[in-house]
């Protein structure tokens, strides 16, 4: 996969200049044309972390998902299964596909109403006038507050048989229930709680809208376009590349869910696992029951699904992200 | 929409999106009975007693948690901020064999879920006797003192890229080595830069909770959101109004935050983003 792509537009460092430094030299040695050396000295703590907390515990959950490893037994009881922690978790282990499908239908659409609200408020906000920055700073808000435990327990007594969401509901006359002990609702609580937080992609997209030519609008309004076509055939292509960015992103924190999960079930993913995020699973089999090696199998299918999934949404950008020539 | 409606759209939807904070802290303003039968977010009396039960609802006082939760907030912010700074002036600045692919490993690690190594790490951790015992929180935090917090190294790195490379050529030209460009160029002009490093580098982590929650396992040593969880368990409605107290009490160093650097998160989330 390669984000760079999208995230990383400044332009390639300039070239050295090569004149006044190599003539001014007076008496010293000449320059080293690399900083070699200093490079790798500077360098040295990212390189000793990404090989002992990133790529050495990589290999190691590798090699752990062929084993039966738990934590609590010596390792010289660890044996080696060879496939079989994945086979368990394909056939035998029914709330597998339970987290599997909890994740993918959160990712698939709590990640598109966030960022349809992100893009909606972005579009009400885009017009400068006074006291946007505040409206900007207080729909923000949420996405720095939302992640907590705090909030995950807010929003658990929100919509549960007390809570003010069936307040809300009075006023119409409807008797609301315990939404987050029923399984059909449970998620759909969480899924509210992530589209909560649309601020973050809202304040990317508006740094892109500002990107927009005025002249764009100017010429398309010459051309007698309204303002939906304008939305549709100036904004969405020029933003193409800030949504497909926002999309990565969102998609891949999507996955990942797990704190408002734990919170509302207390860790079990209940009700009925309607909402076991596939984290929570993971969580469960290594840190509550211990079964390491399982949980290392089921690390690398994720891994390999969020790989596949980017890949994917990489793939298809080649047909809807619009590039324009001016950029950088 | 025209141009008259969208102020009243705009109050409309901030009123929704703040409701369920201004419901927290009204809450946790309630009386024990008001909390169950009271829904509305005002209070009919502000009673102060859900912070003080909370506060004392464990057998260890919550501050103790809240220090626990300051002091790895703490530690890691000058750990990503020391760290990453190395790295990203290697990476901006410093030409040396195999830069770009390193580089490109760097942006991959960004998207690379914490979730999947947690499994290896803890059985490493474990191996060297860090996890549990007087002081758990090595875990927690060397980790960031090797800048493993890649949007915090790409962050400055997109930073860097905006400096004048001309300032770093008139130091070499005074005698500067590396080193001296990096003392006396790099690092006074990134204070921006390390300023967003430290306040979202806080936030995070005083809102984490998944590694939190692995590592700790001893009251004692909780962090404040694994102690809040506990209120969830304590099943009895008792607990309600101070576990709303004690919520509001741990977003409040957030949202203060949040008051005084309002416009600069805003930003820092930009920089890093889309443009450099």
């Amino acid at each position: 996969m390669s984000p760079v792509a999208v995230t990383q537009a400044p332009p390639s460092p300039a070239p050295p200049p090569a004149g006044p430094a190599a003539t001014r030299r007076r008496g010293r040695p000449a320059r080293p044309k690399t900083d070699g050396v200093a490079g790798y000295v500077f360098l040295s703590p990212w390189l000793l972390g990404f090989a002992a907390i990133t790529a050495i515990p990589m290999l190691m959950s590798l090699y752990l998902s062929f084993t039966n490893y738990d934590v609590l037994s010596d390792w010289s009881a660890t044996e080696w299964v060879g496939l079989d922690n994945y086979r368990q978790m394909m056939t035998e282990d029914p709330s597998f596909w339970h987290a599997v499908r909890v994740t993918i239908t959160f990712a698939l659409v709590a990640t598109p109403l966030k960022l349809a609200a992100a893009l909606g408020v972005a579009l009400l906000l885009n017009r400068s006038f006074r006291a946007g920055g505040l409206f900007r700073g207080l729909f923000y808000l949420p996405s720095l507050l939302g992640g907590s435990v705090a909030v995950a327990i807010v929003w658990v007594s929100m919509f549960n048989q007390d809570g003010a969401f069936n307040s809300f509901l009075g006023w119409f006359g409807i008797t609301g229930k315990a939404w987050v002990n029923d399984p059909d609702y449970a998620l759909g609580t969480l899924i509210l709680l992530a589209v909560w937080q649309f601020g973050a992609p809202m304040v990317i997209f508006l740094a892109g809208l500002k990107q927009v030519p005025a002249e764009l609008y100017e010429a398309a309004s010459v051309d007698g376009a309204g303002p939906v076509r304008q939305f549709f055939n100036v904004t969405l292509p020029i933003l193409s590349p800030v949504i497909f960015f926002n999309l990565v992103l969102e998609t891949i924190n999507g996955f990942q869910g797990f704190t408002s999960a734990f919170v509302l079930s207390g860790g079990t993913g209940g009700p009925v696992d309607s909402t076991l995020m596939y984290t929570l699973h993971l969580y469960n089999k290594g840190f509550t029951e211990y079964q390491m090696g399982y949980a290392s199998a089921m690390a690398w299918v994720f891994l390999l699904s969020i790989g596949l999934v980017t890949a994917l949404i990489f793939r298809t950008g080649k047909f809807w992200v619009h590039y324009s020539d001016g950029e950088d | 929409m025209t141009l008259r409606a969208r102020p009243f759209v705009l109050v409309l939807l901030t009123a929704i999106v703040l409701y369920p904070l201004v419901w927290m802290l009204g809450s946790a303003f309630k009386s024990p009975q008001e909390v169950l039968n009271n829904m509305s977010a005002w209070p009919r009396e502000f009673t102060p007693g859900n912070f003080i039960d909370g506060w004392n609802h464990f057998d260890v006082a919550f501050g103790r948690f809240f220090l626990n939760s300051a002091m790895v907030a703490g530690l890691t912010v000058v750990a990503n901020c020391i760290s990453c700074l190395l790295a990203a002036y290697a990476f901006a600045r410093l030409r040396f064999r195999l830069r770009g692919f390193w580089f490109a490993i760097m942006i991959g690690t960004l998207l690379l879920p914490g979730h999947v190594l947690i499994v290896p790490q803890f059985v490493m951790f474990k191996t060297f006797g860090w996890v549990g015992g007087d002081w758990p929180y090595a875990p927690l935090i060397v980790p960031q003192l090797l800048a493993t917090e890649a949007f915090f190294v790409f962050l400055m790195v997109q930073f860097m890229r905006g400096v004048p490379k001309e300032l770093d050529d008139a130091a070499k030209i005074d005698g500067c080595t590396a080193y001296g460009v990096f003392r006396h160029v790099i690092l006074p002009l990134s204070r921006p830069a390390l300023v967003s490093t430290a306040i979202f580098s806080f936030i995070w982590t005083w809102n984490d909770f998944f590694r939190q929650l692995v590592y700790l396992s001893d009251l004692e040593k909780y962090t404040a959101p694994v102690a809040l969880t506990l209120f969830i368990d304590s099943t009895g409605q008792s607990a309600v109004g101070p576990m709303f107290a004690m919520s509001v009490l741990s977003l409040a160093p957030v949202f203060l935050f949040f008051v005084a650097f309002q416009r600069m998160l805003v930003e820092g989330i930009n920089t890093s983003g889309l443009k450099g």
